[in-house]
């Protein structure tokens, strides 16, 4: 009961204090649009693409599309030398009846661009074939009447696409990957600051100790703190998703209430970092140094930059970032619609860190009460 | 003969290297008022963190009602105002005084009582829903002692409790700790202002680590052969 009675308090002093309100639920909102206006400029941008033995129509069909250009080449050699000086940001080749598609991939907007063009260059292209063969097929029959008419879709079959990438895969992208980080950030970033200060505030202004000499036990303290922040975090993620899902029209494939979920130990964790911390702070500025230390390395070692080109050593860091499990755990939910069961690893995890966090404040709350 | 509520035997208090308690020995006694007086520095908020048990000792032992300390359940009867104001003041002070009660462990009922009756007490009733962060310093330390006031604790601790305010408002806080005397209960006092002491029933020197004296004021005086506490504080000092 007593949590209960320090949630509602840190709630109130919370939400009395507008400046953090609005640190909270504004400044993501804010951060969010600047980066979507990044985001959508880029779809404007040029791209250029190097073909290689394409049929005329269809290099003339890609050509057309604006915002492309085509620069034709006659072996793969010299398109592949384009594409790592630089020059274009994808190569189209054919090969046989397939198509061989390789994206530098480092900008997954331009990506998203070419697959996009080609696909309907190809559609087009064969449109018209089909019309060409179709007006054969009938001249021809009207010569030979009587006579089976020999089947149009057989010599239009449809050729495979290939896709190479020389950077990441398929799913690097930009928003793709930093959308599930940023908002754990967010999260992460607000709720260790603002809980670490609180309690740092309980502590220099006298008033955990007042409370201490009270019969409040220290894990009620603890669990006051974790539902308020909690319940602060939630609206946090809602407010976050919301902006993505309207603002940025980011597509979310899974329950939104998975997202949220995973946010919500996050946060929890997050919390229990901040209080942990705060008893080795003596000041607000002294907990202000601290952000480099905690806060820093969750963005590096999120998974924004890929791990693999690391040296082992360093990406094992990774596994004791509580970002990272978030990161990829919401990830699976927006990109591919994963349940919220099938990422019981990194819940486990999570919740394997928050656990042992946990226990630290509450033991470590004793360093102001010895009961 | 009467039960000693506080207790305090040998205490010795390290921080690191610095030891702060040497040798503590005193005691209060049922409905007592004890007042704790020495220089700042001194060790007189280290005294009241071990009896509450938030400090543990080095050496000796502290109990209260007769219990060891630490313990967590005690800390239900004793009503503890804390050198700084320790106060939320993002909160109003009925906010204030609600939050500390159910921390006390009262139920909503006796809540609201005594919320209006420390109120009264201290004489804070018609600002007792504006936000502490509007309060002037006395009404804060008035705020501050009313928290310790809740739930009628047979025993109250006090730590510096009049520092910082006027005498019209220290003149109103002895009144009514003269009241709670009264009614048989006991309270332990901090101070470094000298008149004070002559308004408790016994008063311990705390100097060096050690309770240097420990006796009625009148009694104190004589001893010292003196005319007030002040002096014999000063003459306690000059001894050593
Ligand atoms: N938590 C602590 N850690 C280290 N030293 C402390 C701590 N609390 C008090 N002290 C030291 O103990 C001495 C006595 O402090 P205190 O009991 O606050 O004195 P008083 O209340 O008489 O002014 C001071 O020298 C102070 O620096
Ligand atoms: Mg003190």
């Amino acid at each position: 009961m007593r949590s209960i009675a320090i949630m509602k308090r840190v709630l109130k002093e919370l939400l009395r204090d507008k400046r953090t309100l609005a640190l909270m639920f504004v400044a993501p909102v804010i951060i969010l649009l600047l980066m979507s206006f990044i985001f959508n400029s880029n779809s404007s941008t040029n791209v250029d693409v190097a073909t290689v033995d394409l049929p005329t129509s269809l290099n003339s069909n890609i050509g057309s599309t604006k915002h492309v250009d085509v620069h034709k080449y006659s072996t793969k050699k010299s398109a592949k030398k384009a594409l790592k000086d630089e020059k274009v940001d994808a190569i189209i080749q054919k090969k046989g009846n397939n198509y061989d598609l390789t994206y530098a991939n480092t900008d997954s907007t331009k990506t998203a661009a070419v697959k996009q063009v080609f696909s309907a260059s190809l559609t087009k292209t064969n449109v018209s074939t089909m019309k060409n063969q179709l007006v054969t097929t009938t001249t021809a029959l009207a010569k030979l009447t009587g006579q089976t008419a020999p089947s149009a879709s057989s010599n239009v079959s449809t050729p495979k696409i290939h896709n190479h990438y020389v950077y990441g895969d398929k799913d690097t992208g930009f928003f793709d990957k930093i959308l599930p980080v940023l908002m754990g950030f967010f999260v992460f970033f607000f709720v260790f600051l603002i809980s670490g200060m609180a309690l740092l505030k309980e502590r220099t202004s006298g008033t955990l100790d007042r409370l201490l000499a009270t019969p409040v036990k220290r894990s009620e303290i603890v669990y006051g703190y974790m539902l308020s922040y909690g319940i602060l975090a939630i609206v946090q993620t809602i407010i976050i998703v919301l902006t993505t899902v309207w603002l940025l029209g980011i597509e979310v494939k899974g329950n939104i209430i998975s997202v949220i979920f995973i946010n919500l130990i996050l946060s929890l964790v997050a919390l229990a970092f901040g209080i942990l911390l705060s008893t080795f702070a003596k000041s607000e500025f002294q907990m202000m140094q601290f952000i480099p230390i905690v806060v820093i390395p969750q963005v590096f070692f999120s998974g924004i930059i890929p791990l693999d080109s690391m040296a082992h050593w360093v990406s094992d860091i990774s596994y004791i970032i509580p970002i990272k499990y978030s990161g990829d755990a919401v990830s699976a939910i927006i990109m591919q619609g994963t349940g919220i069961l099938s990422l019981w690893p990194d819940i486990l995890v999570l919740l394997g860190i928050l656990l042992v966090l946990t226990f630290l404040n509450v033991v470590g709350l004793k360093r102001y009460r010895k009961v | 003969m009467q039960t000693s509520i506080i207790n305090l035997q040998h205490l010795v208090k390290k921080f690191g290297k610095q030891t702060v308690l040497k040798d503590v020995n005193m005691n209060v006694l049922s409905g007592e008022i004890v007042g704790l007086i020495g220089p700042s520095g001194a060790g007189k908020s280290t005294v009241i963190k071990t009896t509450l048990g938030m400090e543990v000792v080095d050496g000796g032992s502290a109990t209260v009602f007769g219990e060891t300390m630490p313990n967590r359940n005690l800390l239900a009867n004793i009503g503890y105002m804390a050198q700084t104001d320790a106060l939320y003041d993002a909160l109003s002070g009925r906010e204030n005084l609600a939050f500390y009660g159910q921390m006390k462990g009262l139920s909503p009922s006796e809540l609201k009582r005594e919320i209006k009756h420390v109120a009264q007490v201290v004489d804070l009733t018609k600002d007792l829903d504006k936000r502490v962060s509007g309060y002037s310093g006395g009404m804060m330390r008035r705020l501050s002692l009313s928290i310790a006031l809740l739930g009628n604790p047979r025993l109250l601790i006090l730590d510096e409790p009049t520092v910082g305010i006027d005498p019209a408002l220290r003149r109103q806080i002895w009144a009514e700790l003269g009241k709670i005397h009264n009614e048989g209960r006991s309270i332990l006092i901090t101070t470094h202002v000298m008149d004070e002491a002559e308004l408790c029933d016994r008063v311990a020197l705390l100097l060096d680590g050690q309770v240097m004296a420990f006796n009625q004021p009148d009694v104190l005086k004589m001893q010292y052969n003196v005319d007030s506490i002040e002096d014999v504080f000063l003459k306690a000092e000059g001894v050593q």
